[in-house]
């Protein structure tokens, strides 16, 4: 059945939209640019708040006695609208110094400073005085976490962050408590974040306005630690980076700037730049060694064999089934994230090759990520004492740090990764999007398991942006069934399924983040533009159509480092090294 | 977590109440209400149990018990005490009779004395101007008091 149509009128232009459009959807489809604060729509992902709370959003509707916010007033058959007339802009003007007057003026040391929704606001509407300053601003609850800030005194009550949380996510950390000037966002009783079940996706980070979450900044941390000459610091780059890096520095969305980034690097002053991306190659070995054992184990009839298996690489996702999912810890891959083995391989392997000391070795990461910083912190991932990957930035500190050391990221040239451990193929490069893990280790896989070389290694089947997809791939006559799921709310519709033993799978593919690590809590900030993680995940898989290498297990020096090392995936070390453990974390 | 534990009878009274309800999450202010008639006050424990009932995240259960005056998750005393502060009260000087409520318990508003005898609250309005100042302790309603009588009356129930 086709959609009704509605036409009506805004700023004088006919436009004709479905029924059921908002006045602020019609605007948008004319170029007509109406202010928003509260509101949050990312077409394509579950990412939506609309609670029209904030009204700045509000038009004119001929024959309305008030005025309405255009992100909630749906448009009807012959409606006028009007979006700038003087009452409005007054009336936006007024709104939004109300909300100044309960927010700290101290936008010159924010961390949102030129990335802030109200200052952008305040810069249009005009705004060079508070005239409502007279009540004292609330204190409100400030706590600092591996990963996030939060600093609830900047808080505009939008509710992003608590629609992410319990909509998206369904982790349910971050609420609104108390009314009036009492309100604040936390956790249950006000308790700090640390002792709630929030999972660090960073994803409330990633939609909030203003200055309330932000991520922990540890770039002072590494400007140390690169000035001191007894520290032999080295990075590691996730995929995801170098797709989104670019917007920082006026490049359009999917803009790729791996050389560039790298070249940023070495400017800096690491002594190597090395690549997540081969500690990917790295995670396919061992991962799909996994699938590939407990498959054939299964196949053979063991009955202690747990299907689906489910990957383990997102630390969010690690951080929502151990609290959330206790009963299953048996379910998803032991393999460490790509960060982890490649700390971990850093500071054994090629630490021993180089004679560096544990102690004085720095492995810095680069991720979209928030949950990495929280990762690298776990004890777990600790030699005595002393982590495997010291700490981890994410992109938009990196760009900041780009920006304070002055270095014109967009003239400079491209540089090559640092080898061995910069080397890495196609399928360690689709890490970065949602259903990269799942084809890079379906090409290893296949090939495995059939003994025979892949044809076409692109399994478009996997790809895209759909909440929850599923697709059969055929192994020489064997059906693996697999299924991918991005955002943690998809995740537990498929978690539940199978606690309720409804299992269609084989392997299933979770990314915490809608998008995948492209649209991770790290990354450059998206505003609400969907168009921007398409455009990255495109990115990602142009540099693997590029890849002279496609295939994890082709890479030239994984082979090495397994007859050095390792010996082989599942191997005594390899367990040692690139495997973990999961605990229960449930807070009934 | 809660200091005090929920007896198993309360808590599985509050389970059959959300069963009763149908676990709507829809049904949480009603369900609320009745189990803080229940046990008089709504302690963690007890927004933890109805949350998994209704399958909520507990921080949307303490959203809406702090939201409301109504709710509370300090337990009251065995003689609760409402200072009226409505306008006729106000100005016939119930602030007054509040600070000396205050002085003679040593507790603040919203508090509950720690024998668990007095809790002190303040309303606004019984319906009784009349009678102004006026104090409720339990049903009883007291009018036209003055400071001097708060610590008679507190000797009386004790």
């Amino acid at each position: 059945m086709e959609e009704k149509q509605i036409t009506l009128q805004i700023d004088g232009h006919f436009i004709t939209v479905p029924e059921g459009s908002t006045i602020l959807e019609a605007a948008n489809k004319i170029g007509i640019n109406i202010p928003t604060l509260c509101h949050i729509d990312l077409k394509g992902t579950c990412i939506k708040n609309t609670p029209a709370s904030c009204r700045i959003c509000v038009v004119e509707v001929i024959g309305r006695r008030n005025l309405a916010p255009a992100c909630a007033t749906r448009c009807t058959e012959g409606m006028v609208v009007k979006t700038s007339t003087l009452r409005v802009m007054n009336a936006r003007k007024v709104v939004a110094e109300l909300i100044l007057s309960d927010h700290p003026n101290d936008c010159l040391t924010c961390p949102k400073c030129g990335n802030c929704e109200l200052q952008t606001l305040a810069l249009r509407f005009n705004i060079r005085e508070m005239p409502f300053n007279g009540g004292e601003l609330s204190p409100r609850k400030r706590e600092i976490t591996a990963s996030i800030v939060r600093n609830m005194d900047k808080c505009i009550f939008c509710r992003r962050c608590e629609s992410v949380c319990n909509d998206v996510q369904t982790v349910g950390a971050l609420g609104a408590i108390r009314r009036g000037f009492n309100t604040t966002i936390a956790p249950a009783f006000d308790r700090m974040m640390t002792e709630s079940e929030c999972t660090y996706c960073g994803q409330c980070v990633a939609v909030c306005p203003v200055g309330a979450l932000t991520e922990r900044d540890y770039t002072n941390r590494l400007l140390d630690d690169l000035a001191n000459p007894n520290k032999v610091v080295i990075v590691q780059t996730a995929p995801a980076v170098r797709a989104a890096l670019g917007e920082e520095f006026g490049f359009p969305p999917g803009t790729l700037v791996t050389g560039k980034m790298v070249y940023a690097l070495r400017e800096l002053g690491f002594d190597y730049v090395f690549d997540t991306d081969f500690a990917a190659d790295l995670t396919i070995m061992e991962e799909g060694s996994e699938i590939l054992n407990r498959l054939t184990r299964y196949l053979n009839g063991d009955k202690s064999v747990r299907l689906p298996i489910l990957t383990s690489c997102c630390p969010a996702w690690v951080n929502f089934f151990e609290h959330h999912f206790p009963d299953m810890l048996d379910i998803p891959s032991t393999a460490r994230s790509p960060q982890q083995m490649f700390g971990s391989i850093a500071k054994s392997y090629w630490a021993e090759k180089m004679g560096i000391s544990r102690e004085k070795l720095v492995v810095v990461s680069i991720m979209p990520c928030l949950a990495k910083k929280y990762e690298c912190d776990r004890d777990e991932f600790k030699v005595n004492g002393i982590p495997d990957v010291d700490y981890s930035i994410s992109t938009r500190e990196l760009a900041r740090l780009i920006k304070r050391a002055n270095i014109g990221f967009p003239l400079v040239l491209d540089s090559p990764f640092d080898n061995p451990m910069g080397e890495s193929t196609g399928a360690g490069v689709i890490f970065g999007t949602t259903g990269g893990v799942m084809e890079a280790a379906l090409r290893s896989v296949y090939e495995i398991y059939t003994g025979e070389p892949l044809q076409n290694v692109n399994f478009e089947q996997v790809r895209g942006l759909n909440g929850v997809r599923r697709a059969t791939i055929n192994l020489n006559g064997f059906e693996l069934k697999v299924g991918i799921a991005h955002g943690l709310g998809n995740a537990r519709h498929l978690l539940e399924d199978i606690r309720n033993g409804h299992n269609e799978y084989h392997v299933i593919e979770i990314m915490a983040c809608p998008g995948g690590c492209i649209g991770g809590g790290g990354q450059p900030l998206h505003h609400g533009n969907s168009e921007v993680l398409y455009a990255r995940a495109n990115a990602l898989y142009r540099e693997d159509a590029n890849k002279p290498l496609r295939k994890s297990h082709d890479n030239p020096y994984i082979k090495k480092l397994y007859e050095e090392y390792l010996g082989k995936p599942l191997g005594e070390i390899s367990e040692t090294l690139l495997h973990t453990h999961y605990f229960n974390k449930s807070m009934d | 977590m809660s200091d005090i534990k929920l007896a198993c009878d309360v808590a599985e009274q509050v389970r059959t109440i959300c069963d009763k309800h149908g676990n709507n999450p829809g049904e949480l202010i009603n369900i609320l209400h009745e189990a803080q008639h229940l046990h008089g006050y709504l302690p963690e424990e007890m927004q933890c149990i109805i949350a998994s009932k209704l399958n909520i995240p507990v921080s949307k259960v303490y959203g809406v018990v702090t939201f409301y005056a109504f709710f509370t998750m300090t337990p009251k005393g065995k003689h609760p005490i409402s200072v009226c502060m409505g306008t006729a009260c106000y100005v016939r000087g119930s602030e007054k009779l509040l600070e000396e409520f205050k002085r003679v318990l040593g507790i603040e508003v919203g508090e509950t004395t720690p024998d668990g005898k007095f809790s002190l609250d303040c309303l606004r309005c019984v319906g009784a101007c009349g009678l102004a100042p006026v104090v409720m302790i339990g049903e009883k309603v007291y009018g036209r008091l003055q400071p001097i009588d708060v610590k008679k009356i507190i000797e009386e129930l004790e």
